[in-house]
């Protein structure tokens, strides 16, 4: 028997307001209102309104929650403040990923791991299973306790300022404040998947309808869009933000994957440290690149990647981004492959179409914004 | 949406619009709708032969791939290069909005493709 699909608390909302849903991560989500390249583009353009409440919350509280933070996760979590936020990757013993995560600084002794929809359940096994031995501190599965609601774009500041008397301005990048918004108590983030400027707001479920439909109104005249996840998914790769499970996973280890920037190095022993230690010195095998496609087509998931007549690795990620409008991708290529303008092949539906290895990110959202 | 009573329909959601011996071809608006935003249309060259069946081309939204087959077998006489820049035409218009023209090689095939009225049932 299939296990029924978890329905967030703005699910009547969508299929109200006309959403085409689909299966996600166990989830039963939006995948577009209006049609993706409009959501996209207001997103890039203006606001795009996302309900992401299927992302999980894990809470690690005690005398020794930073310790365990510390040992569960490779980013250094001693160098957050209370009110800030950070990017980290839970990985196993051998450097691979379990999950990549924001790690919130609640208050001393109190974090809070927000952790991708499809891995709630393995990521808090896994946390419980590596928390046991560092002392004080337990973990929470506060999960079902938060509806969250991204608000993303260069207007969306300009939006929310409308709906709160929190200085929406003062909240810095990877910040986040708590006040109310729209007269529902929220955690305001200054964080997101889309590459751009923008907000999550982490409030009760039970007010999430009203926090929803105050930003829908609040934006209509600033061209703000409900926004689904395919969007979401063109957004974040155009903004080379991997996606878990897809561009990284138990096979690829967080140096592989291009996260060695979020690796602290210098803090003490955690889960699979001695691993990427070891990796980092001999140097990694394979990356993985952004490429954009030279010839016509789209290459996705999957794809065989070629140089000459030998297969050299796989596309993780690929689209037709709609802002940029080109034909983009990942792929893991072995490391004399991996630098700028190296020639790919990848082989669409039978037919092998030119590619070269670009920068990431394809698409950075313009400096004048805030703190780009 | 209703469905033109001069198209004739294949379970695969292509439509044929038959004129003498020739058959403009394209998919239909539930298709469209079922793909999403269309960014990729391809197309094969003028010239080729197909059976019934036969993959002729592919089309490509943002985050799926179709494949498109010929609802009947022919020679393809024109192919609908406008897709080529404005492949969003698809969406607009799916009925209108033409893939490929063969000529047909046996039109007895025909016989094999459903009505508007059975197509619609079809798809519930």
């Amino acid at each position: 028997m299939a296990t029924p699909l978890k329905q967030t608390p703005l699910h009547s909302v969508h299929c109200a307001m006309g959403a085409k849903m689909v299966p996600f991560g166990g989830w039963e989500m939006p995948v577009e209102y209006v049609g993706l390249i409009k959501e996209h583009l207001a997103v890039r353009n203006a606001a795009g309104l996302f309900d992401v409440s299927h992302m999980g919350q894990i809470e690690i509280a005690g005398g020794d929650a930073l310790s365990a933070v510390q040992r569960l996760c490779t980013n250094d979590a001693a160098a957050l403040n209370i009110g800030q936020a950070q990017y980290s990757v839970l990985t196993s013993d051998d450097g691979t990923v379990v999950d990549d995560v924001l790690v919130y600084m609640l208050a001393d002794g109190h974090y809070m791991l927000v952790v991708n929809a499809g891995n709630i359940e393995k990521d808090y096994a896994w946390i419980k299973s590596h928390i046991k031995d560092v002392g004080d501190a337990f973990a929470v599965n506060t999960s079902s306790r938060y509806a969250l609601i991204a608000v993303q774009g260069p207007k969306a500041e300009h939006i929310l300022q409308t709906l709160t008397e929190v200085e929406l301005n003062s909240i810095a990048y990877y910040a986040f404040a708590t006040g109310e918004i729209a007269g529902v108590r929220a955690t305001i983030s200054r964080t997101g998947y889309t590459g751009e400027d923008g907000f999550e707001l982490f409030v009760s479920p039970q007010t999430s309808a009203t926090v929803w439909d105050s930003v829908l109104r609040a934006g209509e005249s600033n061209g703000l869009q409900p926004a689904g996840l395919g969007a979401r998914d063109t957004l974040r790769l155009e903004a080379s933000m991997r996606l878990c499970g897809q561009d990284m996973d138990d096979t690829s280890t967080v140096l592989e994957a291009g996260l060695g920037w979020v690796v602290g190095w210098d803090k003490g022993d955690f889960v699979g440290k001695s691993a990427l230690i070891r990796q980092r010195d001999e140097g990694v095998l394979r990356r993985l690149v952004g490429f954009e496609l030279d010839g016509r087509g789209i290459a996705r998931h999957g794809y065989k990647v070629y140089v000459d007549h030998d297969v050299i690795g796989t596309v993780t990620s690929g689209t037709q981004t709609p802002f940029l409008n080109k034909a983009v991708g990942m792929a893991y290529v072995p490391t004399k492959y991996a630098k700028v303008n190296s020639e790919l092949l990848i082989e669409i539906r039978g037919r092998r179409v030119a590619a070269h290895v670009v920068k990431m990110p394809f698409y950075k959202r313009p400096t004048d914004r805030k703190n780009a | 949406m209703t469905y033109p009573t001069d198209l004739r329909y294949t379970k695969d959601h292509e439509w044929i619009r038959l004129n003498e011996q020739n058959g403009h071809i394209g998919i239909t608006d539930y298709a469209q709708e079922q793909l999403g935003d269309v960014v990729y249309v391809e197309l094969p060259e003028v010239g080729r032969v197909f059976a019934q069946g036969d993959q002729f081309g592919s089309v490509e939204s943002v985050k799926a791939v179709s494949d498109l087959y010929c609802p009947v077998g022919g020679e393809v006489i024109e192919v609908n290069t406008v897709l080529e820049t404005q492949p969003e035409l698809v969406n607009k218009n799916p009925h209108e909005n033409w893939m490929i023209v063969v000529k047909l090689t046996n039109p007895d095939e025909l016989a094999s493709l459903i009505d508007a009225d059975a197509y619609a049932s079809l798809i519930g």
